[in-house]
C-alpha cells in the first residue's frame, strides 16, 4: 500500500512541471507560435528561483522570479520571431542553446548544497484523513497551483471570447488582422505567458523536486513537453493525462532503480525519452486527427498587409 | 546581400560580448584579445583552431543538406556520439589490432552507425509521420546514456583505476597528426572532401535543386512530382553520415578513447554554423571557422580569466540571435508608420 502511495504521488509531483511547460506551450502554439525554447526558459526559471531562495527571499517570491525569467527569456524569442519574422525554428533552437548557456554562467556560484524545498502543504483533517490524506492533500502549493493553471487555461480557451480570439489569430491571422484584432501584439501575450509558465516548471524543478541547482538539470523535460503538446494533439486535458503519463514512467524508473533490478540504470533512465518517441509516432500516425485542432498558421510569421 | 548577415551579427556579437565583459569588471579589450586573437597566435593554437573547426564544418555541411529541404535534423549531436562509439569498437576489438583496414573499417563503422542513429528518424517521418525534430533529440539523450553505460559497464578499461573510460585505442586505429607536436591530423582532408561533395551536391546536382525546392516550396515540389520522403531519407541520411564521420574522427585523433564526455557540443553547434554559413558550402566553411575559435576562445577565458566555459553556449546564442535578425533588416524594407486612430484619419490619409 505504502509502494502504491509513493508512486501515485510521485507521479503527481513528477508531472507538475511538464504540466507547467506543455500548458504554456500550449497557449503560445494555438496563437500560432512555435517556441522550441522551453528548456531554455525552464533553465533560466530554475537558475533564477534557486537564487533568490539562497539570497534569502522567500519562496513565493523566488518562484515568482522564476516564472518572470522565463517570461523574459522568451521576450528574446519574441522579439525574433513576432518583430523580426525570423524563422521560429532556428529562432527557439537558439533560444534554448541561449538559456542554457545564461543559466550555467549565473549558476556557477550557487554551489552545490541542497536548499529546503518548498513546503507541503497540511490542510486540517483533509491530510490527516487515511489514504485520501497522503494521496490528495499532502502536496505542495504548486502541484494544486498547476492544476488550477490547467483549468484556468482549458476555461480560457474554450469559455471566453478572449480564448476565441487567440485560437482564430492561430487559425488564420490574416483574417483575424482584417477583422481588426492587434494579432501581434496578442501573440507577444501569448509568447510571454508561455514564458512565464515555463519558468514556472523550472522554479518548480529547483526548488521543490530536486532542491538543488545543476547545470542542465532539466535534461530534456522541456523537450518532452514540446512533444506532450502534439501527443495531446492541442487539447488540454490530454496535456494533464499525457504529463501523468510521462510522470509515471520517471517514478517507475526511479523505482525501478530504487529495487536494483538487475537492468543498466542507463537504460531505465532512457525509458522516458523511447516513450515520448513511441507516443509521438502512435498519435502523428493518424493525419487527421492531428489536422483536427492543429493551429493552421502554426510557426508561419505573418507580417500585417500595409 | 547575403553576406552582410553574418557579418553584421558576428560584429554585433562582439560588441555585445565586450560590454558583457566590461559589465562582470574585465577590461574588455584585454578580454577580446584573449578570446579571439591568443588562441591564434601560436602553432599549437592555430593546429586547434583547424582541429576543432574541422568536425563543425563536416556536421554542418551535412546538417545544411537537410536544412535546405526543410528537414530539420537537429540530433547531430547523437548521431556523433553513436559514430564514435562505433569507430571505437571496431577499433578496440577487431582481432588484428594492426591491421592497415583498421581505420577504413572504423570510418565506415563511424558513417554507418551516424546513418544508422539518423535512418530511425527519417523513417518515423517519412512513413509514419512524426516530428524529426522531437525524434532526433530524444534520440540524442538516448546515445548520451548508451555511451555512458558502455564507459561505465562492458566497455570499461579492466586497467584504467575504475575510471569510466575504455582502454586507449591502438595505434593502428589512430589518425597521425602531421606532427607529433601538434594534435592536428588528416581528418581535414575528409572535411575538405565533404565541403566540396556538398557544394556539388547543392550547387551542382538535379537531385539537390530538387531538395532545395522542397525546402522553399514544398507545394510546388509536389506538383513537380518530387518525393518528400527522398528529400527526408536524403536529409536526414546526409547529417547522420557527416555526423558519424566527425565522431568516427574525434575518437581515432583527439581523443583516442571513450569516455562519458566526448563532444564539447559539436552536434548543436554545427547547426549554428550551417545557418551563419547560409547553408551554402564555403558559407559552412567561414561559419565553421568562427565557432571554432568560439570553442577555443571560451576555454582561453577560462583559463587566463577563470570566465565559465558557459561562455561559448552564450556567443553562440547570441550569434543565432543578431544572424536572424539581421536577416529581417536585409530581407524587408522597414518603415516606420504611424497608427490610424480613427475613421476620419482614415479618410484624410486617402
Amino acid at each position: 500500500m505504502d509502494l502504491f502511495i509513493a508512486i501515485f504521488t510521485g507521479t503527481i509531483i513528477a508531472a507538475t512541471p511538464l504540466i507547467f511547460a506543455a500548458l504554456g506551450e500550449l497557449v503560445v502554439e494555438k496563437s500560432g507560435v512555435l517556441n522550441l525554447g522551453i528548456e531554455g526558459m525552464m533553465l533560466m526559471g530554475a537558475a533564477l528561483a534557486f537564487w533568490a531562495v539562497t539570497a534569502g527571499y522567500s519562496m513565493p517570491v523566488a518562484i515568482l522570479a522564476g516564472a518572470l525569467a522565463g517570461a523574459a527569456t522568451s521576450l528574446l524569442f519574441g522579439v525574433l520571431a513576432l518583430t523580426f519574422l525570423t524563422n521560429q525554428y532556428a529562432a527557439g533552437l537558439a533560444l534554448a542553446i541561449f538559456g542554457s548557456g545564461v543559466s550555467a554562467f549565473l549558476g556557477r556560484g550557487f554551489g552545490s548544497e541542497p536548499i529546503e524545498a518548498l513546503h507541503r502543504v497540511n490542510i486540517p483533517v483533509l491530510s490527516d484523513l487515511p489514504l485520501i490524506g497522503p494521496m490528495l492533500f499532502r502536496f505542495d502549493a504548486m502541484v494544486y497551483l498547476a492544476l488550477v493553471m490547467f483549468v484556468a487555461i482549458s476555461w480560457f480557451l474554450y469559455r471566453t471570447k478572449a480564448g476565441l480570439v487567440l485560437r482564430t489569430i492561430g487559425e488564420s491571422p490574416q483574417t483575424s488582422h482584417a477583422i481588426g484584432y492587434p494579432v501581434i501584439r496578442i501573440r507577444y501575450a501569448a509568447v510571454l505567458f508561455g514564458g512565464a509558465m515555463a519558468g514556472l516548471a523550472g522554479a518548480y524543478l529547483s526548488v521543490a523536486y530536486t532542491p538543488l541547482w545543476v547545470e542542465n538539470m532539466t535534461a530534456g523535460k522541456g523537450w518532452i513537453a514540446l512533444a506532450l503538446v502534439v501527443f495531446a494533439t492541442w487539447r488540454p486535458l490530454r496535456i494533464l493525462l499525457g504529463a501523468w503519463l510521462f510522470g509515471g514512467m520517471t517514478i517507475l524508473q526511479l523505482q525501478g532503480q530504487a529495487l536494483g533490478l538487475e537492468v543498466p540504470s542507463e537504460l531505465l533512465s532512457a525509458l522516458p525519452y523511447l516513450a515520448t518517441i513511441i507516443v509521438l509516432v502512435l498519435i502523428s500516425r493518424d493525419r487527421q486527427m492531428l489536422a483536427l485542432h492543429f493551429p493552421a498558421s502554426l510557426a508561419k510569421p505573418f507580417r500585417p498587409a500595409s | 546581400m547575403r553576406v552582410a548577415a553574418p557579418i553584421l551579427a558576428t560584429i554585433l556579437t562582439v560588441v555585445v560580448g565586450s560590454i558583457f565583459f566590461a559589465s562582470l569588471g574585465h577590461d574588455p579589450l584585454a578580454t577580446l584579445y584573449a578570446f579571439f586573437v591568443e588562441p591564434l597566435s601560436s602553432m599549437n593554437g592555430l593546429s586547434e583552431w583547424l582541429l576543432k573547426a574541422s568536425p563543425l564544418i563536416l556536421i554542418a555541411c551535412g546538417l545544411a543538406v537537410g536544412f535546405r529541404a526543410n528537414v530539420w535534423n537537429i540530433g547531430a549531436e547523437g548521431q556523433f556520439t553513436m559514430g564514435a562509439i562505433a569507430a571505437s569498437g571496431v577499433g578496440l576489438f577487431w582481432p588484428n589490432p594492426e591491421s592497415v583496414l583498421l581505420l577504413p573499417l572504423m570510418f565506415v563503422a563511424g558513417m554507418g552507425a551516424g546513418m544508422a542513429w539518423a535512418a530511425i528518424p527519417a523513417f518515423l517521418r517519412a512513413r509514419m509521420n512524426t516530428n524529426e525534430i522531437l525524434v532526433t533529440l530524444m534520440m540524442t539523450y538516448i546515445a548520451t546514456l548508451f555511451l555512458s553505460y558502455l564507459v561505465h559497464g562492458p566497455w570499461r578499461d579492466p586497467a584504467g583505476f575504475n575510471y569510466p573510460q575504455t582502454a586507449l585505442l591502438p595505434a593502428a586505429a589512430l589518425l597521425q597528426s602531421f606532427d607529433p607536436a601538434y594534435r592536428l591530423n588528416s581528418s581535414i582532408f575528409i572535411t575538405v572532401a565533404a565541403v566540396i561533395l556538398m557544394w556539388l551536391f547543392t550547387d551542382r546536382s538535379f537531385l539537390g535543386y530538387k531538395m532545395s525546392v522542397s525546402g522553399a516550396a514544398p507545394l510546388a515540389a509536389r506538383y513537380a512530382g518530387f518525393r518528400e520522403s527522398a528529400a527526408v531519407w536524403i536529409g536526414l541520411l546526409a547529417g547522420g553520415a557527416a555526423a558519424g564521420i566527425a565522431g568516427m574522427a574525434e575518437a581515432a585523433g583527439p581523443l583516442g578513447q571513450l569516455s562519458p564526455q566526448i563532444s564539447p557540443g559539436y552536434g548543436f553547434a554545427a547547426i549554428i554554423v550551417a545557418f551563419i554559413g547560409r547553408l551554402n558550402a564555403f558559407g559552412i566553411v567561414l561559419g565553421g571557422l568562427l565557432m571554432s575559435l568560439l570553442f577555443l576562445g571560451g576555454e582561453g577565458v577560462q583559463m587566463t580569466l577563470g570566465l565559465p566555459s558557459a561562455m561559448t553556449r552564450i556567443f553562440q546564442g547570441f550569434l543565432l540571435f543578431f544572424l536572424l535578425a539581421a536577416d529581417f533588416f536585409i530581407f524587408y524594407r522597414v518603415r516606420l508608420v504611424r497608427p490610424i486612430r480613427d475613421a476620419h484619419a482614415l479618410e484624410t490619409a486617402r
